[in-house]
């Protein structure tokens, strides 16, 4: 799939744009305070998922946009991370503390295996591979019912008391959100995020250039699945009950789409594409049941009339602009 | 020996049924500015191939410092100082001219590993940067999309991105292939001026800009050894007058 990482703007570090970036920047952290301020509950936790699967979607973005690998196996390493972490405070009756730990530790574990598995592989084998790779979790949580109670699921033991509040709840997650997302975005700018760029560009040059272009994308797996893991975990807190439908391939479709929608490569455009992606669904669901046909069709669209996603667009016709001007 | 700083001994490279290189042996000496010549399909690129491991060879031993490197993967051989460019261009074009030379410099610093540092160059990575962009006569395009480059300006960067780790060994793989009369000449006065501690060995088609660069020549043909010498007897070779008459208009 390395037609979505061609796609990507690349003119990002102007500092023309970084000032643009650091306009809309603010904005979005005014919106993101002011929000919860004037919505009612049940909207805030709206906004809630749609934080917490924005981060789903830049894990997926550090991969597909930055290192050209589409993954779609990332909905399985988000799900274990929230079954663990219910299993271990249920279950087990452990602290849910401990539990997101060890969900983010049994993510990061997870997409080691993967990797293993996955990074010889490039394009539409990589896509084909990380997509089998999923559906086995999905298999393991459907079938192993004495440990993860198969199709019912399991329920989380609630959420801590000063978090039950909608609105304590988003600030608590915002707060583990924007460091987090700080530090993707310095890890996308980093020396090993350029690597990676080169990697989705041309392997054999990387190779000629002294890159272990292997180790390299072994390593930029992990990292995406531990952020992928993160996610799952605070999506325990959320959601407080976990199935077989939080680790199936429609979660990983939603994650990519959401990548898609915003603009692969341009990381935080997951904000963007898990809000629109996050609203569509509410309104669709008040008409039909068929959100995943739904899904489908919108990924359709997208890919054909706007591949390089909402942001990605954005980006482009400002440079046009800067050009021309 | 120690003079000898890459040794072929014995080096085929198969596909399937096809010897595309079979059974070449060469010596290059430290230093020396080598042309590998030979018509289409002769098995050079497949060579370099072998040489820098993209492709590595399937009998014989590659040779390189004394080292052999004939299994090593082609980050190692770039870390024990071979660099290379490719044929057919091989560069980020979604980048700068300037996010290029920040990936090749960084290919063999610790820095590769750097996750959450500053990509910006450090003072001692402009230097360098700096420098081979101007061995390679680029430096006033370093804030240029590389897909926005004349063709010519791409086969110049592809030297500078090689020359900016240092390399005792550089392989150019037809450098000027496919280029105007007027970048052409550009291209073979950057060769000319590469630093003359590095080791050259260039793979080239045009047999007149080729004989005015190096010192010694090797001519393959069908993937074999035919004949080597300097330049001048190069040009009065009956075998190498055979195997490009029809094809070229001297000789
Ligand atoms: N990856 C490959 N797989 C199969 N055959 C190849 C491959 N690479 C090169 N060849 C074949 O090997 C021979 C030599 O090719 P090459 O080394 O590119 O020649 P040259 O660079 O001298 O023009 C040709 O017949 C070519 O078709
Ligand atoms: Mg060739």
């Amino acid at each position: 799939m390395s037609m979505l990482g061609s796609l990507s703007a690349s003119n990002l570090d102007s500092p023309r744009s970084r000032k643009g970036l650091l306009l809309s920047l603010a904005l979005g952290a005014l919106a993101l305070v002011i929000l919860p301020m004037i919505l009612p509950g049940y909207q805030i936790s709206i906004v809630t998922q749609i934080l917490i699967f924005a981060l789903l979607a830049m894990s997926i973005d550090v991969l597909a946009g930055y290192a050209g690998r589409t993954s779609l196996g990332h909905g399985a390493i988000f799900g274990l991370s929230t079954y663990v972490a219910i299993y271990w405070s249920t279950t087990m009756g452990g602290h849910i503390w401990v539990g997101l730990l060890l969900g983010i530790v049994a993510a990061t574990i997870l997409a080691a295996i993967f990797a293993i598995l996955a990074i010889r592989t490039s394009g539409v084998y990589f896509l084909l591979l990380t997509l089998a790779l999923g559906m086995i979790v999905w298999g393991v949580c459907q079938r192993w019912t004495s440990v993860t109670g198969g199709e019912n699921g399991m329920r989380g033991a609630g959420r801590p008391a000063f978090l039950i509040d909608h609105a304590h709840f988003y600030f608590a997650v915002l707060l583990i959100i924007i460091p987090v997302t700080w530090s993707l975005w310095r890890l996308v700018h980093s020396p090993f995020g350029w690597a990676l760029r080169g990697i989705r560009d041309s392997e054999s040059r990387m190779r000629s250039l002294g890159y272990n272009v292997q180790l390299h994308l072994f390593i930029a797996f992990v990292l995406s699945g531990f952020y992928a893991g993160i996610a799952g975990a605070l999506y325990a807190v959320f959601n407080d009950f976990v199935s077989p439908s939080t680790v199936q391939l429609s979660l990983s479709v939603s994650g990519l789409l959401m990548a898609i929608t915003g603009g692969i490569g341009t990381l935080l455009g997951s904000f963007v594409g898990a809000a629109a992606i996050t609203s569509l669904e509410n309104i669709v669901s008040i008409f039909t049941e068929r959100w995943p046909s739904v899904l489908g069709l919108t990924f359709i669209f997208i890919m054909i009339f706007a591949p390089e996603g909402i942001v990605g667009r954005v980006q482009l016709l400002l440079a046009r602009k800067h050009q021309q001007s | 020996m120690s003079d000898v700083l890459l040794k072929l001994d014995h080096v085929g490279v198969r596909f399937g049924g096809l010897k595309a290189v079979d059974d070449v042996s060469l010596n290059v000496k430290r230093g020396e500015r080598r042309a590998i010549i030979g018509p289409n399909g002769a098995g050079k690129t497949t060579l370099f191939n072998a040489i820098t491991g993209i492709n590595p060879a399937t009998s014989g031993q590659v040779i390189f410092e004394g080292r052999d490197v004939t299994r090593a993967q082609p980050h190692a051989r770039a870390a024990f100082g071979m660099s290379r460019t490719f044929q057919i261009t091989n560069l980020f074009p979604t980048l700068t001219v300037e996010q290029n030379m920040q990936i090749a410099l960084r290919g063999l610093s610790p820095q590769k590993f750097s996750f959450f540092g500053s990509s910006d160059f450090t003072a001692d990575e402009r230097q360098k940067a700096e420098g081979a962009l101007a061995i390679s006569r680029l430096n006033s395009r370093a804030q240029t999309l590389v897909r926005e480059l004349s063709y010519g300006e791409q086969r110049q960067l592809e030297m500078a991105m090689t020359l900016a780790t240092g390399p005792r060994l550089l392989l150019l793989d037809e450098p000027a292939a496919g280029l105007a009369p007027s970048e052409r000449i550009i291209v073979s006065d950057v060769i000319r001026s590469l630093p003359s501690d590095i080791t050259v060995v260039l793979i080239e088609h045009d047999m007149d800009l080729v004989l005015s660069l190096v010192d010694w020549v090797t001519c393959l043909n069908n993937g074999r050894f035919l004949a080597e010498g300097a330049p001048a007897d190069i040009r009065n070779n009956s075998d190498i007058q055979d195997v490009y008459l029809g094809r070229r208009h001297h000789a």
